[in-house]
């Protein structure tokens, strides 16, 4: 490929002026009525469809967001399972449990130990995992990441990252080793917020992170999943920067598959008031909005979400979800490790839990979704 | 029903001219409804999705037996991942028929001809019997011809839109070019679509999100079949040609045969 693709940083310095305010102030109910049965939207109209006029609309949104999500997919949900391999980290995000400065218990699983992991995850039927570290390049090396691989392609066909951000030529290595996925958060794209809760360690570049899917991008990762930590900042303008993220990232990378997340903010080992909590309501409108502007975009809820709850999250546009989760370093074949967690989950149901409520709701549960090839 | 009108497609001649596909079912174990509903006698399954560590319980152990397995090559990027799935498809015993899907689009998903050639090309080679989806072009599906393929799959809409035969004129300029059969592949969302393409000459259609999307799979299945059966029907025995305007009484030209 002789271009070179531009970066979203340009798009999101453009808009970090945009007066939303202005915006929203401008658009009316029949505008929202209009947009939610377009078939294609443009930027403006999703920005309408997240704007507080649009609430009253969001049956039908949800309504028009379901179609298109069987249209899509079909009546299924992908399913996968997180394994944390270490909780070493040298950052200092003011919000998460394994903050540095958190006096918690630190450590990782040793080659052994991810078999065994492995091997009891993989009985509940998944073959697809995702895996996860701190920020960490002495103790979770690549090094070490990659030889997790090396024994986690024993049993699983896909294998997705959520680990610190790497170069590109690492990202090559890791795909070369088996991996598929990539899973980063810009965890907030207003800027300043950024640079006020990551004060410290390799964190604190804002384009550094922020140009990380496409590091993985072009060095042709296959999925990357992207998204904002809700709860820092005002949803609307999170979740349309994420959007627009989202958006150029398909436009731009168009053979691989893009994927949104919306982990929402609730307690952690330490004590972060949530400044900006996100109602149930807004949720919804974040789903559905998401769903109309991208039909193909993967949307994924975590087990950060009660169960009642995120079964009902599903029909609206959920297309994957985590299932028989462990937010402790290991945990799925021995509880020695099971100290700290990262977060609370508030789905505990087991793999075949989920399953059974899935068929229930009309849904067929997929593990296995790609082969390595 | 007429035996005698069959459709050959690697050696095999096919009675039912409906394929079906097998990704959106809210239960895969209505595939054997679906097949005997819909009469079909080949399925398609998404390589990526065979969990091959479970035999006795992935989407292939829902497939009768008596239907011709067409593996697809879902995911592909390129040639050669195409052909990689291909080969992993046939080593693991999902048999020699193979359904290109080479998508470098994931916005529309829309198929990449040049790369479909090249993949129907190297696996042609290789024994496969090998079915292209592509878009309705005409060089596109003539290149496939040369390079080996068993049939075209052209689009009537994009996949999971339900639109119906939005590319119809292309269709019929590959039904009227091209010397294999022409399956139509992605796009019909209702049975009157399908009655149309087969009214039209294409050799087949194949149907998912359709059928699948439905509140009742098992009677859109059927309903699917008689639409097919009575557009081949009327393909056979050839319609009559459209007018725009009724046979006058009064001729305009009767002035020049004042004998007849």
């Amino acid at each position: 490929m002789n271009n070179i693709p531009g970066r979203f940083r340009t798009i999101l310095d453009s808009a970090a002026c945009f007066p939303f305010d202005d915006f929203f102030a401008a658009i009316t109910p029949q505008k929202v009525r209009h947009i939610i049965h377009k078939d294609n939207l443009t930027k403006s109209d999703f920005l309408a469809l997240l704007s507080p006029v649009a609430e009253p609309f969001l049956e039908e949104m949800a309504q028009k967001a379901h179609q298109v999500t069987v249209q899509q997919f079909g009546k299924v949900v992908f399913l996968y399972t997180p394994l944390y391999l270490g909780n070493f980290c040298n950052n200092q995000c003011v919000y998460c449990g394994f903050n540095t400065v958190n006096p918690v218990p630190r450590n990782k699983l040793s080659v052994e130990e991810i078999e065994k992991e492995a091997i009891a995850i993989a009985e509940s039927g998944h073959r697809h995992i995702l895996i996860l570290t701190g920020e960490d390049r002495v103790q979770t090396s690549v090094e070490y990441i990659r030889q997790s691989i090396e024994i986690l392609k024993k049993y699983f066909s896909s294998i997705s990252i959520e680990i610190y951000p790497l170069s590109r030529e690492e990202y090559s290595q890791l795909i070369e080793s088996g991996v598929d996925n990539l899973t980063i958060y810009q965890e907030t794209y207003n800027r300043k917020l950024y640079a006020a809760l990551h004060p410290h360690g390799p964190k604190k570049d804002f384009y550094y992170r922020l140009d990380t899917p496409q590091r993985a991008l072009d060095a042709a990762m296959r999925t990357v999943n992207i998204g904002a930590l809700l709860g820092l900042d005002d949803f609307r303008k999170e979740c349309f920067f994420g959007g627009l993220h989202a958006r150029f990232l398909q436009d731009t990378y168009p053979a691989s598959e893009i994927g949104y997340s919306l982990p929402r903010m609730q307690s952690h080992a330490g004590s972060f008031p949530v400044p900006h909590p996100v109602a149930d309501a807004h949720l919804v409108q974040m789903i559905t909005a998401l769903r109309l502007f991208m039909p193909r975009l993967g949307i994924s809820i975590s087990t950060r979400e009660p169960a009642r709850l995120r079964d009902k999250l599903i029909p609206l546009g959920v297309t994957r979800m985590s299932s028989g989760s462990k937010t402790s370093v290991g945990g799925y074949a021995a509880e020695h490790h099971a100290g700290s967690k990262q977060f609370e989950i508030s789905d505990s149901r087991s793999v075949k839990e989920i399953e059974e409520t899935l068929f229930s709701m009309g849904y067929q549960p997929v593990y296995k979704d790609w082969e390595r090839i | 029903m007429n035996t005698h009108d069959y459709l050959e497609i690697g050696g095999r001649k096919l009675i039912s001219r409906l394929f079906t596909g097998s990704g959106k079912y809210s239960i895969d174990s209505i595939i054997p409804q679906i097949v005997e509903a819909s009469g079909c006698e080949v399925v398609t399954v998404a390589l990526r999705r065979v969990d091959f560590d479970r035999a006795g319980s992935n989407i292939l152990s829902h497939i009768p037996g008596s239907v011709q397995l067409l593996p697809n090559t879902s995911g592909a990027r390129n040639a050669d991942e195409a052909v990689r799935i291909a080969r992993i498809a046939r080593a693991a015993g999902c048999g020699n028929w193979i359904k290109i899907e080479v998508i470098s689009d994931n916005k529309y998903l829309l198929p990449d001809g040049y790369e479909t050639a090249k993949t129907t090309e190297i696996l042609a080679d290789e024994g496969f019997v090998v079915l292209p989806y592509i878009s309705p072009d005409l060089m596109v599906a003539k290149s496939l011809v040369d390079a080996g393929a068993s049939a075209v799959m052209p689009l009537g809409a994009p996949i999971g839109t339900n639109k119906g035969l939005k590319t119809k004129e292309l269709i019929k300029i590959l039904i009227n070019e091209i010397s294999l059969p022409v399956i139509v592949d992605a796009g019909i969302g209702a049975p009157s679509h399908a009655c149309e393409a087969m009214e039209m000459g294409a050799a087949a259609c194949l149907l998912n999100t359709a059928i699948a999307s439905s509140d009742d799979p098992v009677a859109m299945a059927r309903a699917f079949k008689l639409a097919i059966q009575a557009g081949r029907a009327a393909f056979c025995a050839g319609t009559g040609a459209q007018r725009e305007y009724a046979a006058a009484s009064s001729p305009l030209t009767g002035f020049l045969f004042p004998n007849e």
